[in-house]
């Protein structure tokens, strides 16, 4: 089966790059795995929503395909009886923007998901994610599904059952029935709804997904036990064995500088601010952010360019650094380890020719071969380069050169 | 004393034949480290620069005494490379390479606990004793022998700190980069655990960064079981907040994982915390120096 078009959007968190799914391509996963979803087809247009009802028939549900939890709240969930309200939700809730419960976003609703509508008996959750903490997946499921389950684990505690997964051991529906007869699930699906926690477990050791949360997971009329929502996260390190998922990534990323800086191999996060920035190694480059914050300044991007950085590496990333027309200036905060100096500093000079910069750069360089690479900037000459010696002293001069709060 | 490798390390290379692990294993030679071995399947009898090649860790083990394992495999290859290495008989395994997917280390974390072996890593930089071994890519040139011992998320930040460490006068007992994946073999406590009970290290500077909640566990374990003073770094204060997908990782992180958390944390427990690495390095010094 086709995953469809694109949706997924990269993110950062520490060391780990992971990729959310849409709802549907969430779905499409479950369904690959053998956990039962309802049928549906996904639309950006009015017309294709429509003709999707006309084909699946009514009452069917018109969901926003947003990567962000309070959907239905924010009304980027209808249930459609008829034609007539078809279109009338289709086209309020496509291009709608959504905010998240945190005041995450906004995100702009560019299609939506059209499936049979449900008849809805009981509504569960279930969920298994990494618990880094544990260094295990943890299994979650309550009989309170279909609300804030955050609410319910506050004030509840006990309406939600946790369970750490072996790693060692097979995680089947035997082993799972544990955790669902725990959970006070109706007894006549337990053994249906256990299937489903190992599926899911299963599902997330085969995708490399280190989130999976359905929510809710229902119970239809018939006693049959069904997905009715799906949030999956996967992780970028594992791309290169899910080609599919691999291509979603691929199309997801919307923002000019960080498809250039993907496809050029960088670690690159665009953010508010207009000064832009240059670290070796995630902790470094993270440590320049704040550091140049805490001198009143706004960072523009996050971009680590890597241990044993050479010329043509500096060379790309000043590229994508300055094609974000926000940026005022540039901060260079490099401590050679592998890296040498004078890479960097032939890097500098080179992409001084070939780029027209016309924007002054702070460089800091220190750590290896830091002398050559300070002599190779020395001859150089360049008009638009100030030297400092040190990492604060380099912020303050970024920050005072990028001038306002861009 | 040190921690984890010392002058008794007698070091095993897998990829010792590929550009990377001869660089760096090489490199690590010329500090003064033992390099017993290297280790590429098929290569056996070969040798690298007068240190033998074998076909398997095991047989490095066996025939040139090695005990410490350093892997700098490929992401794709790494997690078996590892594997290997746990069940090979070394008693320190040092895994440098990044990227690994990090499913896969659920398993390689469990058996790695299970045999006993210590793991350090993935994606870290390896562990620096200074005068005595370098195993992994840790520039030594910034780093003096001395009583401070360094644990850490990221590399270059800690390349940062221990230079100002050493213009100010001061040294290192050990460095050890514990990298900064979601589920690494050794976390801050395991760390913190070994500079206690090593006689040598007086005071303790712990870098850590956004995510996970190994700051918030280490500020618990140093109220309750170090006795020596801790000075603490955490780097990620303006990195854009994560937004997250659904709630069950809310739910067991609470509102942990924010460098401001980790802060707040760490100074709850008495531990002082830099605002930047030269901050932090110039705290140690005054600790130290009392």
């Amino acid at each position: 089966m086709s995953r469809g078009i694109i949706g997924c959007r990269p993110r950062h968190s520490g060391a780990l790059y992971l990729m959310d799914l849409l709802e549907y391509q969430g779905k499409q996963l479950f369904a690959e795995h053998g956990i039962a979803v309802p049928s549906g087809e996904v639309a950006s247009t009015v017309e294709e929503a429509v003709a999707a009802a006309e084909r699946i028939g009514y009452p069917c549900a018109i969901k926003a395909q947003v990567l962000i939890g309070g959907r239905g709240k924010a009304g980027g969930i209808k249930i459609a009886a008829d034609r007539a309200e078809a279109e009338q939700y289709a086209g309020a809730i496509l291009g709608m923007d959504i905010r998240g419960p945190h005041g995450e976003g906004p995100f702009r609703v560019e299609r939506v998901w059209v499936e049979g509508g449900s008849d809805i008996a009981s509504e569960y959750y279930a969920s298994v994610i990494l618990d880094r903490g544990e260094k295990k997946l943890l299994a979650m499921v309550s009989a309170k599904g279909g609300m804030d389950i955050e609410a319910v684990a506050a004030e509840d505690p006990g309406a939600l059952v946790k369970e750490h997964i072996d790693p060692t051991r097979p995680f089947d529906a035997a082993a799972a029935r544990p955790i669902v007869d725990a959970a006070g699930l109706d007894e006549d699906v337990r053994g249906a709804a256990a299937e489903v926690l190992a599926k899911l477990a299963e599902t997330a050791l085969a995708e490399d997904a280190t989130l999976i949360e359905v929510n809710p997971l229902i119970v239809t009329g018939g006693r049959e036990v069904v997905a009715l929502d799906a949030k999956v996260t996967i992780d970028g390190n594992a791309l290169y064995r899910h080609e599919g998922l691999a291509e979603l990534d691929a199309e997801s990323i919307d923002d000019p500088q960080e498809a250039m800086a993907r496809e050029k191999g960088l670690t690159y996060v665009k953010l508010d601010g207009n000064v832009g920035i240059l670290a070796n190694g995630a902790g470094l480059c993270m440590s320049t952010l704040d550091v140049v914050a805490q001198a009143g300044g706004s960072p523009a991007n996050f971009l680590d360019a890597g241990g044993g950085s050479k010329a043509d590496a500096i060379v790309n990333a000043l590229t994508v650094i300055v094609s974000d027309e926000k940026v005022t200036a540039i901060l260079f905060n490099i401590f050679g380890g592998i890296t040498r100096c004078d890479e960097i500093a032939k890097g500098i000079v080179e992409a001084s020719s070939q780029l027209d910069l016309g924007l002054p750069l702070v460089v800091r360089l220190d750590g290896t071969n830091s002398e050559e690479g300070l002599a190779i900037l020395a001859d150089a000459g360049l008009a638009n380069l100030h030297q400092e010696t040190t990492m604060l002293g380099a912020a303050q001069k970024v920050v005072e050169l990028a001038g306002g709060n861009g | 004393m040190s921690i984890i490798i010392d002058k008794e390390t007698k070091l095993v290379v897998s990829g010792l034949t590929g550009r990377e692990g001869s660089f760096h294993g090489l490199r690590n030679r010329a500090y003064g480290t033992h390099l017993a071995a290297g280790v590429t399947p098929g290569k056996g009898g070969q040798e690298v620069e007068g240190v033998p090649v074998f076909d398997s860790i095991r047989e490095a083990v066996e025939e040139a005494d090695a005990n410490t394992s350093m892997i700098f495999v490929p992401a794709r290859f790494a997690a078996p490379a590892i594997d290997e290495a746990i069940e090979s008989g070394v008693e320190t395994v040092i895994a440098i390479t990044e990227g690994i997917p990090v499913l896969d280390m659920l398993s390689t974390y469990w058996k790695a606990k299970e045999a006993g072996v210590r793991l350090i890593g993935p994606n870290c930089p390896g562990v620096l004793s200074p005068g005595k071994a370098n195993v992994g890519i840790i520039p030594a040139q910034f780093f003096d022998p001395g009583t401070i011992g360094v644990v850490s998320k990221s590399g270059t930040l800690t390349y940062q700190i221990g230079n100002e460490l050493k213009q100010a006068g001061e040294g290192n007992s050990s460095i050890v980069g514990i990298g900064g994946d979601p589920i690494i073999g050794s976390d801050f406590i395991d760390i913190l655990k070994l500079y206690e009970a090593d006689p040598e290290t007086e005071l303790i500077v712990m870098v850590g960064e956004i995510g996970g909640d190994a700051e918030e566990r280490a500020a618990e374990f140093i109220a309750a079981e170090v006795s020596k003073p801790v000075v603490a770094y955490i780097a990620g204060f303006t990195a854009p907040p994560g937004k997250q997908m659904g709630h069950a990782g809310a739910i067991i992180s609470g509102s942990s994982g924010t460098a401001q958390a980790k802060k707040e944390a760490l100074e709850a427990k008495g531990v002082r915390v830099g605002e930047s690495p030269t901050e932090t390095a110039r705290i140690a010094v005054e600790v130290l120096r009392g």
